[in-house]
């Protein structure tokens, strides 16, 4: 048995607006996550409650993306906002707690964009 | 003002067998403020998933973890079988309910007996993990590992119980259920215990909520959310009740995984009585995987999240993983604002910090 | 006061009971018929078709069907059974699983195990024979 779910895509400057409301209904964070696609990026912001799942899509493009922070809302997500920014490269500006690109201890700079960079380089 | 003093905990300390670091910020003997620092270990797993086929993944998926590896082989597996339609065999639900519950059971075990090693109650923590041995002996007869079991794959499970081994394992939990239920009288009763951990960490329902906290920390404050009662897997036919304490504080944390214990005795009796006889095992797996479905599965430690996304070939395209401890660092920093130095080892301990799953 | 002594009963009638530890090296260690120990190869059945080396997810596998060597690497090995599972020989595979764990290495080196290279010498002359008539 598998729970349906389904993804709303919005628009990045939405991305407050619609998160406000669904923390003054009680609803929890569950998870922030980032996903390269061969031409652009995707963001979903995920919460819950009473195990109803909701998602929230924003697309944004594969070099210098940026996002306005969520942590004014939900304090929880700094660590997501951290993860992606060491991760993907996305600035998110804003961040309640910013460790300035430290939270990973890694050599490289956003290791999980870099085989796109690559290609674009060959090509 | 009284003078501000940073004190580093970590990566290296003697209540943590994993590397997180956190700056306290002290006032006298009060923390007031803890900054966390992970990422010491950072694997990078979810990139693997570029190079090895959605097969195999199982195997990484497993590996994440080293308590709670097969229920990470379960999410993964879920996710994987909802986007390419899989129907498993019932027998194969059965099984896996089996395994995650005994799974539970060891790792709370394994938490109970760190927890009491961490406050100093030595004979406690011998206890638990001789208890915790004879549940490893039910894994190893039934899997054939003792911490990493690789019993599952994707469409159904990798190893089948006959009916005697069933009967003896049945026999052999009443043996651990006793067993535990003096050891669980301990933890409930014991004045030692109650005076170290009541009151200590307080997280209140609110909180717990916008924090995101998820597994027995959110349910000790009283917010009763369990990922099991969404009926993932073959939980439809198990009937429980999300277990619940109100206190918000160590010693609720510590009370909420006595009883979640007890739950699970209970489950695995629920599926090892709804098992059918015989029947397949697994499913045929053809085709590969296209579409996303973000798989929730309750783990010892709270809710873990698979995220998987397949593009029509046998590589996936985005394989992501949110464990509970993640999810529980913001809890923790709330928690440890404003307790006393002497705490926090406790508070820390009382989230059942698993770093290695943080930094898949 | 009693609160206190709740744990000395458990401790008490501990004390009547024999060690709950095995004494390990001396008794020896107890297995079950799944327990994954340690991949073994009978190198007298396998007919070095590299089917194991192509399955293992960790590459731990190396064939070389011209020098007639099997070997593996026991530090990549994460005893997933996968080769075992391939193995086409049969009734009997060629790999096994056996209870007991690989022997502790000083050097990291692989395993090797010499397979006698059995000349398949009739047959491809007789396949492409066989084939054609069918086309």
């Amino acid at each position: 048995m598998f729970e349906s779910q389904e993804y709303i895509t919005i628009k990045k400057e939405e991305l407050l607006e619609k998160t406000a409301p669904l923390f003054k209904s009680g609803h929890r964070l569950v998870q922030i996550c980032c996903t390269k696609l061969p031409d652009k990026l995707i963001m979903d912001y995920s919460f819950d409650k009473d195990y109803k799942f909701i998602d929230y899509r924003i697309e944004l493009p594969l070099e210098g993306a940026s996002l306005p922070s969520i942590t004014g809302i939900y304090f929880a997500a700094f660590t997501y906002e951290n993860e992606i920014h060491d991760l993907f490269g996305i600035n998110v500006i804003g961040n309640a707690l910013d460790f300035g690109g430290k939270f990973y201890r890694i050599n490289e700079t956003a290791p999980f964009n870099k085989v796109v960079k690559k290609e674009v380089k060959n090509a | 003002m009284p003078n501000r003093t940073v004190i580093p905990f970590g990566p290296h300390h003697p209540v943590l067998p994993e590397p997180i670091h956190l700056d306290l910020v002290l006032e006298d003997e009060k923390v007031v403020e803890a900054i966390p620092n992970v990422g010491f270990i950072h694997r990078g797993l979810e990139l693997l998933c570029e190079k090895k086929p959605f097969q195999d993944m199982v195997l990484v998926a497993e590996r994440i973890c080293g308590i709670c590896s097969l229920v990470h082989g379960i999410g993964f597996v879920n996710g994987v079988e909802k986007i390419m339609n899989i129907q498993v065999p019932e027998r194969a639900e059965m099984l896996r309910v089996f395994w995650s519950e005994l799974s539970r059971v060891h790792s709370h075990l394994l938490w109970l007996g760190l927890a009491a090693d961490g406050i100093g109650f030595e004979s406690l923590f011998m206890h638990s993990w001789r208890v915790r041995e004879l549940v490893l002996d039910i894994f190893e007869e039934t899997t054939g590992g003792r911490v990493i079991f690789d019993a599952i794959k994707v469409g159904g499970v990798k190893k089948n119980i006959n009916k005697e081994t069933l009967d003896r394992i049945l026999k052999q939990l009443e043996k651990v259920e006793e067993e535990y239920r003096q050891i669980a009288d301990v933890f409930v009763n014991d004045f030692t215990i109650a005076h170290r951990w009541s009151g200590v960490g307080l997280l209140t329902k609110e909180q717990a909520i916008t924090l995101g906290a998820v597994g027995p920390t959110a349910r000790a404050s009283g917010l009763a959310m369990d990922t099991r009662m969404i009926k993932y897997g073959g939980y439809d036919k198990i009937t429980m009740e999300p277990i619940v304490e109100t206190a918000g504080d160590c010693y609720a944390r510590a009370l909420v995984r006595v009883r979640e214990v007890y739950q699970s005795f209970d489950q695995i009796r629920q599926a090892i009585s709804k098992m059918p006889e015989g029947g397949e095992t697994e499913a045929k797996v053809t085709g590969f995987p296209t579409g996303e479905y973000f798989s929730r599965v309750e783990q010892p430690r709270g809710e873990v999240i698979y995220y998987v996304k397949g593009n029509g070939t046998k590589y996936l395209e985005r394989f992501r993983v949110r464990t509970p401890t993640f999810a529980n660092i913001p809890p923790l920093v709330q928690m440890l604002a404003g307790c006393d130095l002497a705490d926090v080892p406790a508070i820390v301990l009382a989230i059942d910090p698993c770093i290695s799953c943080t930094e898949r | 006061m009693s609160d206190i002594l709740k744990m000395c009963k458990t401790v008490v009638s501990s004390l009547r009971k024999k060690p709950f530890c095995q004494m390990y090296p001396f008794k020896p260690a107890k297995f079950y018929d799944h327990t994954r120990g340690h991949i073994k190869l009978d190198a007298s059945k396998c007919i070095l078709c590299s089917l194991c080396a192509k399955r293992c997810p960790t590459g731990a596998i190396e064939v070389d069907r011209v020098k007639g060597s099997w070997q593996i690497n026991r530090y990549k090995c994460i005893m997933c059974i996968e080769c075992v599972v391939a193995c086409p020989v049969k009734p009997v595979k060629a790999l096994a699983v056996e209870n007991q764990y690989a022997p502790p290495m000083a050097k990291m080196e692989m395993e090797m195990f010499d397979v006698e290279v059995k000349k398949p010498a009739p047959k491809p002359a007789a396949a492409p024979a066989a084939s054609t008539p069918a086309e």
